[in-house]
């Protein structure tokens, strides 16, 4: 039929080695939206990487007198050349001024801090988003082999913590955790020191499972898992080297759908003061700070940081878009 | 109407797909005339190009498909090929209707059966609710639906595949459409529900004096129901011929592969190998510029590589082949590769595989009203009590229907499922439970072939890999030994040995199956449970398979456990034959004495349901209309009694029959005694087919 005459032109399917990482990559960029998507999580992951070298100034260097205005806003600029067309053509006009963000009320540079801010907020959701996908994929994998009252203990469970709004379990577990006092040093100081990462990681342990479990339940029926268990293979080989591939491309969507709501997350705790405390350059809490009386005197210090956090959640959602639509293309 | 104006006249149709950026030709230069009256069946291997054909003239391409100009499609002469999709709603379901492949997909889930067709009576009659809810019910009647009142009322999902295709197709006919377009409609269901639905087809085709076109890989199919057919390959039309001269004297080299690769009821693996057609179909980028079948022809000689015209030999055929004239006046014959048979190991063999008793149950869950009143539900009795031995280097075929417990039966021997009950004897020593339980040498003796090649390899391991793995495992070679080992399997299985660096999504369907086939051996075992291997693979596919599962078995001496619902396909490499109903077996014997009679009516129920690729010896006259009861409601004494044809009396519903020894380890289960059966049915003998 039509189907079987029209695969056997198309490309292979995606299956592992270099250049199906390379088809892959292509179909990711195919299509503008994913691209810029793709462009922009790459732009702040640099940010991330080198931030403390591109930075100006240091998160908590202040400026004499604060609240100075940005210096280099673009709409700044389109005033000034409105103010006198002949300034367009003047190096002067692009050049920015010392704080191209302006500085906020105790007189920080903007800038500079929503710099610095990157790297927290991509090693937070970062990487308690890979510890969820670890963590989630080898229990999902587990319980919809193994079946039984199994699957039934550890989806009963999940169930419950699906209940409840992410957002206010984070807080629950962070409050708790807040309250334990810690020797400096410890174990446990530890523990609370990468509390955001872990509740991150516990909060989406859950969804990544689910989503794992699904697709290993349909794998199992299929016989070449059937194959394996008649040469008598071990669970763990059927599990991750015959079950495991095929649950990879669902994997690789939800791992990138988790990770954009693990951003979403930890700026919102910051911003309700759970997460970073002060001084520190986290993005929720920049907003936080700078809301209230403050946003009169100085809205740019409230405006850059969220104006970062939405287009980072933007990008990683694009991105994830373009990832699913490839990986549905090699299927 | 004037006579002579054909139903449909389909004239240089061509169709493209696009692919990426490209478009691909997909069907070319096809002819088609379908008179008032007749079906036209449209043949041709995965690929060919018959299923585009057939949505082509229906105007239903898929959005990357398009009709190339110059095409013409008329339909009692009104050109359908250039209109717009408003028009041609109102062609479709009044004057052109469409039966689809899968029944339990076309139909909508959530609407009862006799509110779909009366939809579309009302849309195109314009008819009043109550008055087309009346032709609704007459519709599903006259498709022979018994108590079609009480049907119309009833969901898709509660009525069975065979009626599901009967709703179909009175569905398509309930406006009395002028055409009518069968995309395989009996491909997915079992050998007598075909049987059924074809005599239907048959029927109401003659009486409506509509036109039909009858999409089939299935060379019976077409040789039992149609008048008239065209062979396509890839997309090209081969021949078009009467049936009855196709199948007397084909004269496209491809056309006499197709019939000649098709196993024949009687005939045997050690007699002959089944002729093949080797290589594969070209894929659309890749036509050739000359014949299209040049690269696979056995005849093929310097001037194929110039495009044979479509030739006329006489007023009733066409044929697209420069040689022939040749073959019409035997002045060449196909030299196919056939060889001889297999020498099988003649007389008795030591006993390899002992079942007693086997039974296997399946727990429903109980209900909440059942837990009340502390009742337990009947279980599902899918396998119930089977006896059965198989010989060292034989092959055991088992035949049934789908629901009759043939897969479960392989699944508990080979140790995936657990056992109710029962012993499993594998070389004197008993075998216990599940693959969990078993010693890795049990393991190594027994391996399976799956039925869809396409889920039987891992798409993410190599095929190196996939052969290696059980020769490591389970015939403790080291990885060195084991990837050597695997390329000799390859080139065992007739694949050559750089096909262990390909991914599975690189096979065609019958690569992939050789592969299966070649895991299976890996380990050198003693059995081998085959549970329809070759169902899902086209004819010409299928013989070489069949041909290298004989081959296998010889060079070896493994044992089969060869499941099918093919009893052509299971003839030709069984040697003794088991037909289960049930859960139960119900004859066992030499697969070569069981096309004779006596045989239990319901293995002559399945025989003569097998469409035969032979225009002049029609399916023979017993059919079983209703469909195989449930598992879990089986019915008392003999369990078929509620679907044989040959029911004595009370008898058979209260007791059960016993085994009748018809001698020479020949047995069926029925209370009619053995001559009187042999009596009944002399009149419907199925000869040897030599």
């Amino acid at each position: 039929m039509t189907h079987s005459a029209l695969s056997r032109v198309r490309p292979a399917r995606f299956s592992r080695g270099a250049g199906s990482i390379g088809r892959f990559l292509i179909a990711l960029l195919r299509s503008p939206q994913s691209a810029a998507g793709t462009v922009i999580v790459l732009f702040f992951l640099a940010l991330a990487l080198f931030g403390a070298q591109i930075a100006p100034y240091r998160a908590n260097d202040q400026s004499n007198p604060p609240r100075h205005p940005p210096t280099a806003a673009p709409l700044e600029r389109l005033r000034r050349v409105w103010d006198d067309p002949g300034r367009l053509f003047e190096t002067e006009t692009y050049r920015p001024g010392p704080y191209p963000f302006g500085t906020d009320t105790l007189g920080r540079d903007v800038f500079s801090r929503v710099i610095l801010g990157t790297s927290s907020i991509f090693r937070v959701a970062g990487f308690g988003t890979l510890i969820a996908v670890v963590i989630g994929t080898f229990l999902g994998l587990f319980a919809g082999y193994q079946g039984g009252l199994v699957d039934e203990i550890i989806t009963r469970v999940f169930d419950a913590l699906l209940a409840m709004p992410a957002l206010l379990l984070a807080l629950v577990i962070l409050g708790i955790i807040r309250n334990v006092e810690t020797e400096p040093g410890s174990f446990q100081a530890a523990l609370a020191d990468n509390a955001v990462l872990l509740v991150i990681a516990l909060v989406y342990v859950p969804i990544v499972a689910r989503v794992v479990r699904s697709s290993t339940l349909e794998v199992k029926t299929r016989a070449f898992v059937q194959a394996a268990q008649i040469r008598g293979e071990s669970w763990g080989y059927i599990l991750f080297r015959e079950i495991f591939p095929s649950v990879i491309p669902a994997l690789v969507v939800e791992a990138s759908l988790r990770f954009s709501y693990a951003i979403f997350l930890v700026a919102s705790l910051g911003f309700l003061g759970v997460a970073a405390r002060p001084p520190s350059p986290d993005w929720g809490l920049m907003v936080n700070e700078n809301r209230g009386g403050y946003y009169q005197l100085a809205p740019w210090a409230l405006e850059y940081p969220a104006a970062a956090i939405a287009l980072l959640v933007i990008g990683v959602n694009l991105m994830s878009d373009g990832i699913r639509r490839a990986v549905q293309r090699s299927e | 109407m004037d006579h002579n104006t054909p139903i449909l006249a389909v004239d240089d149709l061509t169709i493209s797909y696009r692919v990426g950026r490209r478009w691909l030709r997909a069907v070319h230069d096809i002819h088609l005339r379908v008179q008032a009256g007749e079906i036209v069946g449209l043949v041709g291997e995965s690929g060919s190009g018959k299923s585009t054909v057939a949505t082509g003239v229906m105007r239903f391409l898929p959005p990357n498909g398009r009709i190339e100009p110059g095409s013409r499609i008329a339909l009692l002469g009104d050109e359908l090929a250039g209109r717009s999709r408003r028009e041609m709603q109102r062609v479709w379901g009044a004057r052109m209707a469409f039966v689809p492949q899968n029944p339990a997909t076309a139909l909508n889930p959530s609407l009862k059966v006799g509110e779909q067709i009366a939809e579309i009576v009302r849309h195109h009659q314009g008819l009043d609710r109550r008055a087309a809810r009346a032709q609704a019910v007459a519709a599903l009647r006259r498709v022979n639906l018994a108590d079609a009142a009480r049907l119309a009322n009833r969901y898709p999902h509660e009525l069975s595949g065979g009626m599901q295709q009967r709703v179909a197709i009175a569905m398509a006919l309930s406006t009395s459409p002028q055409l009518l377009v069968l995309d395989e409609p009996t491909t997915s269901l079992d050998v007598t529900t075909e049987a059924v639905i074809l005599d239907l087809i048959r029927t109401l085709i003659a009486e409506e004096g509509a036109g039909a076109i009858y999409v089939t890989h299935n060379l019976g199919v077409v040789a039992q129901l149609c008048n008239r057919v065209t062979v396509l390959y890839a997309g090209e039309i081969m021949e078009e011929a009467p049936v009855r001269a196709l199948f007397e004297r084909p004269l496209h080299p491809y056309t006499i592969g197709l019939i000649q690769s098709m196993p024949r009821l009687g005939q045997t693996k050690d007699r002959a190998t089944l002729p093949t057609i080797p290589g594969l179909p070209p894929p659309l980028a890749e036509m050739p510029a000359g014949c299209v079948f040049e690269p696979r022809c056995p005849l093929a000689i310097p001037i194929c590589r110039t495009k044979p015209p479509l030739d006329a030999p006489d007023g009733e055929r066409r044929v697209r082949c420069h040689r022939w004239g040749e073959i019409a006046r035997g002045e060449v014959t196909l030299q196919t590769s056939v060889e001889d048979g297999v020498e099988a190991p003649a007389g008795s063999r030591p006993g390899l595989l002992r079942v007693d008793g086997l039974t296997k149950h399946f727990p429903v869950r109980r209900s909440l009203k059942q837990i009340l009143r502390g009742t337990r539900p009947r279980p599902v009795r899918a396998v119930d009590g089977v006896n059965l031995s198989i010989q060292r280097g034989k092959t055991l075929g088992l035949v049934g229907e789908s629901g009759s417990g043939k897969t479960t039966l392989a699944r508990v021997i080979i140790g995936l499922e657990e056992r109710t009950a029962g012993t499993i004897t594998l070389l004197g020593a008993d075998v216990s439970g599940t693959v969990r339980d078993r010693a890795r040498e049990t393991l190594a003796q027994l391996q399976m072939v799956f039925q869809n090649p396409q889920d039987s390899l891992n798409p993410y391991l190599t095929v190196g890999q996939a052969l290696s793995r059980p020769l490591i495992r389970l015939a403790g070679m080291s990885r060195e030994q084991a990837a050597a080992e695997a390329r000799r399997l390859l080139e065992a299985v007739n694949l050559s040995a750089d096909y262990a660096h390909r991914y599975p999504g690189e096979l065609s369907g019958g690569e992939k199956q050789r592969v299966a086939i070649a895991r299976a051996f890996a380990s050198n075992p003693a059995l081998i449970l085959c549970d329809e291997p070759v169902s899902s693979l086209d004819v010409s596919v299928q013989a070489a398979v069949l041909n290298l599962l004989a081959r296998l078995q010889a060079e070896r001496d493994t044992s089969y456990l060869f499941i099918s619902h093919d009893l052509a396909v299971v003839g030709y490499l069984a040697d003794y034959l088991a037909v289960m109903y049930l859960g139960e077996l119900f004859e066992v014997g030499y697969a070569a004495e069981l096309f004779h009679p006596p045989y239990h009516p319901y293995t002559e129920a399945l025989i003569s349901a097998i469409p035969q690729p032979d225009p002049d010896r029609p399916t023979t006259r017993v059919r079983l209309t209703d469909d195989i009861p449930s598992p879990r409601n089986i019915p008392t004494g003999c369990r078929f009694h509620t679907r044989c044809p040959r029911k004595i009396g009370a008898i058979c519903e209260t007791e059960a029959p016993p085994w009748r020894d018809g001698g020479d380890e020949h047995y069926i289960k029925c209370h009619i005694p053995l001559d009187e059966l042999a009596a009944l049915q002399r009149g419907v003998a199925v000869d040897d087919g030599a």
